[in-house]
């Protein structure tokens, strides 16, 4: 048990296994799945579909952060990439085929990839504080995803496009799907190969990891990139589920949710080593937040304050100073007894 | 150690303050950049339309942005220390729908603005604390403060509140005149008392003092016995303070409160702040710069008004290329006096 509890994930778990345990009390059914038209449904499920951006984008952070880095622009990223692809959609000749589609995927992945080369550019070449190199492309990005729509709304109805983030294959939504997939291989590249050590490694020690030969700026430049190409993702598939791309609204203050999820997953900001999964967890955690509050019967303009409770909660509960408070406050009445410091 | 600093360009804090390696009028060139760009762009717009050379256009950069100013001189603060504080449009808001609510039923103005500061204050300072004394990150705690300040917003209200109030109309419509046709609001001598004392502290006060050595390096502030954890918790609550005050001020302007107001305004005041030659590692930078980089962003934003074709977000393309350029004349100096 101890040991259990030493683990960095088991805060997050404790905490999203309370909040689904909050939500079955209330609402019975909660955890309950059904298949409908050969589709899986339930609110799991939902949870899951409605939180895929989220998880994807904190997917790309969590490497960034774990180089010591912030990737503010994401936010950004979702808007260009969504209104890149629904304005390529728009002005082609056959809006609704599948090559139309295809395209514009292709288009969204490359912004995406041009973004992140632009933002790893800015951090490991120019050496510019990466909270401030991304600051750049956030503060312009909104303004350039406007220029794109021309200030509009953009509307396609393309059924190929639409399936990215409201279709179902094998019984489950594409878009959890997608971020399944982006999830494993992370995973697989990161930590069947060096990378993810190497990652760490310039997080921990940019000076000491460049002095033994590490390439840092490639690496940076990887982790960047990758970010930018998830934000992309997530930018179709907020722009598929809605048809239609909203350069003001699209993926706002997502960045701040993914870094929140990254954070709740256990990664500190501070670099280094980071978990994925913790990742996953904390974003769950934050999507769960908002079924939660519905469940509740919490009316909805109250989420945001719930949720900032919430957070400063968890990042409250791992904070070395916090713990250290509450393991003496615990050790007090048997003085003597040593207990490792856990991390 | 210079050298050290020109290997690594990964490192997030400077070994070394800038301050201290700019030698002269160096340390001031960041900021003499800004005011220079902000003439040139005066000066380009009374080239290319003729009633743009006119006092009043000038004295709108101010009136127009009161609270932007007050917000970037709260955030010079945060971010000389080495911090950043991302509550503080939200905190804007919140005073906004407090007062509009409050007034609504009927109290008394200087208790409404008291109480407002209050608020924001005190904020502000619970931020710093947990900061400060739990240790974790002012990115991630004025993050949760910005969710709480915006929620709370929604909690009072979800549509907007108009001030009918007297006190708040009259002084929303009162003109000050100065020399011939021109004038400037009230809220424009309470922005400038705001930066004259902000001026006075960060120079002249051994607060101020405490600031820019945290900035530049915080374990030396403390060794050398200066009040660092103190300082640092104030700073926060300075920021609030301003952010209410930038809230009251707004509320001035557009005479209601609206619980979506003032979204972005952050990204703003740090941009104005990083335009005006303050570095976001912390240690160098003045609050006038702050104050020629929220002018520099008004005239880009009457550019635009003035131009008519040109849409509105170009806005923010235009700020975010400033942010860019600016940034990379820091790296240039710092490389070159390093």
């Amino acid at each position: 048990m101890k040991s259990l509890m030493k683990n960095r994930l088991a805060w997050p778990v404790i905490a999203l296994a309370a909040l689904l345990l909050l939500n079955q009390i209330f609402r019975p059914d909660f955890l309950s799945l059904r298949m409908q038209d050969g589709h899986l449904y339930g609110s799991i499920i939902d949870i899951m579909r409605n939180g895929a951006p989220t998880i994807l984008i904190a997917l790309g952070m969590t490497l960034v952060i774990a180089t010591r880095g912030i990737d503010l622009s994401v936010g950004a990223v979702v808007a260009i990439a969504g209104a890149a692809s629904c304005a390529y959609i728009a002005a082609s000749p056959e809006p609704a085929s599948p090559v139309t589609a295809a395209m514009a995927v292709l288009i969204a992945v490359m912004a995406g990839l041009f973004l992140g080369l632009w933002n790893g550019f800015l951090v490991s070449t120019v050496g510019v504080q990466p909270i401030i190199a991304t600051l750049v492309l956030m503060t312009a990005g909104r303004g350039i995803a406007q220029l794109i729509t021309g200030g509009q709304i953009v509307s396609v109805s393309n059924d190929h496009y639409k399936s990215i983030g409201a279709g179902y294959l094998f019984t489950l939504p594409i878009s959890i799907l997608i971020t399944a997939a982006v999830f494993v291989l992370a995973a697989v590249l990161t930590r069947r190969t060096a990378l993810g050590t190497l990652v760490e490694a310039v997080g921990i020690n940019p000076v000491a990891s460049r002095l033994a030969g590490l390439r840092s700026r490639n690496i940076i430049w990887i982790v960047y990139v990758f970010s930018a190409v998830c934000a992309a993702i997530a930018g179709l598939m907020i722009s598929s589920n809605v048809t239609a791309a909203d350069a003001n609204n699209a993926g706002l203050y997502i960045e701040m949710d993914a870094i929140l999820a990254v954070v709740i997953g256990g990664t500190s900001l501070a670099g280094g080593r980071y978990t994925l999964a913790g990742t996953v967890i904390g974003a769950f955690i934050i999507q769960t937040l908002t079924t939660t509050v519905y469940t509740l019967g919490i009316p909805p303009e109250v989420t945001l304050v719930f949720k900032a409770l919430v957070v400063i909660t968890v990042c409250l509960l791992q904070a070395p100073k916090a713990r250290n408070l509450l393991r003496s406050l615990k050790a007090a009445p048997k003085p003597g007894t040593k207990e490792k410091v856990a991390i | 150690m210079s050298s050290l600093s020109t290997l690594t360009p990964l490192t997030v804090k400077e070994p070394t303050p800038l301050r201290n390696r700019m030698r002269g009028g160096a340390r001031y060139a960041p900021t003499l950049a800004t005011l220079g760009l902000f003439i040139a762009m005066f000066a380009v717009g009374a080239g290319m339309y003729p009633s743009f050379l006119s006092g009043q256009v000038f004295l709108n950069l101010f009136i127009d942005n009161t609270f932007l100013i007050v917000l970037a001189v709260g955030m010079t603060f945060v971010i000389l220390t080495g911090g950043i504080d991302l509550s503080v449009g939200a905190v804007v808001a919140l005073s906004m729908m407090v007062s509009a609510t409050l007034l609504q039923q009927g109290w008394n103005p200087a208790t409404v603005i008291f109480l407002v500061l209050v608020i924001g204050g005190g904020l502000g300072l619970l931020m710093g604390l947990i900061i400060q004394y739990f240790d974790i990150q002012p990115f991630i705690v004025t993050l949760a403060g910005m969710f709480l300040a915006r929620g709370l917003c929604y909690v009072i209200s979800l549509d907007s509140i108009p001030v009918t109030e007297g006190f708040f109309t009259s002084v929303a419509q009162a003109q000050i005149p100065l020399s011939g046709d021109l004038f400037v609001s009230p809220g424009v001598l309470l922005a400038l008392a705001i930066v004259a004392a902000a001026f006075f502290i960060l120079h002249h006060t051994r607060f101020g003092r405490t600031v820019y050595a945290i900035g530049g390096n915080e374990h030396s502030a403390m060794l050398m016995g200066l009040p660092v954890t103190r300082t640092k918790v104030l700073v926060y609550a300075l920021s609030g303070l301003c952010s209410a005050v930038a809230g009251v001020l707004f509320s001035f302007y557009s005479l209601s409160g609206y619980s979506l107001a003032a979204q972005g305004m952050e990204l703003d005041a740090i941009a104005a702040v990083v335009i005006g030659g303050t570095l976001l590692t912390g240690g160098t930078g003045y609050v006038l710069g702050s104050v020629v980089g929220v002018l520099v962003l008004g005239i880009v934003q009457t550019f635009i008004a003035y131009d008519g074709t040109l849409s509105s977000w170009w806005t923010k393309i235009v700020i975010g290329g400033l942010l860019l350029v600016f940034i990379l004349l820091q790296r240039l100096f710092a490389r070159r006096t390093a």
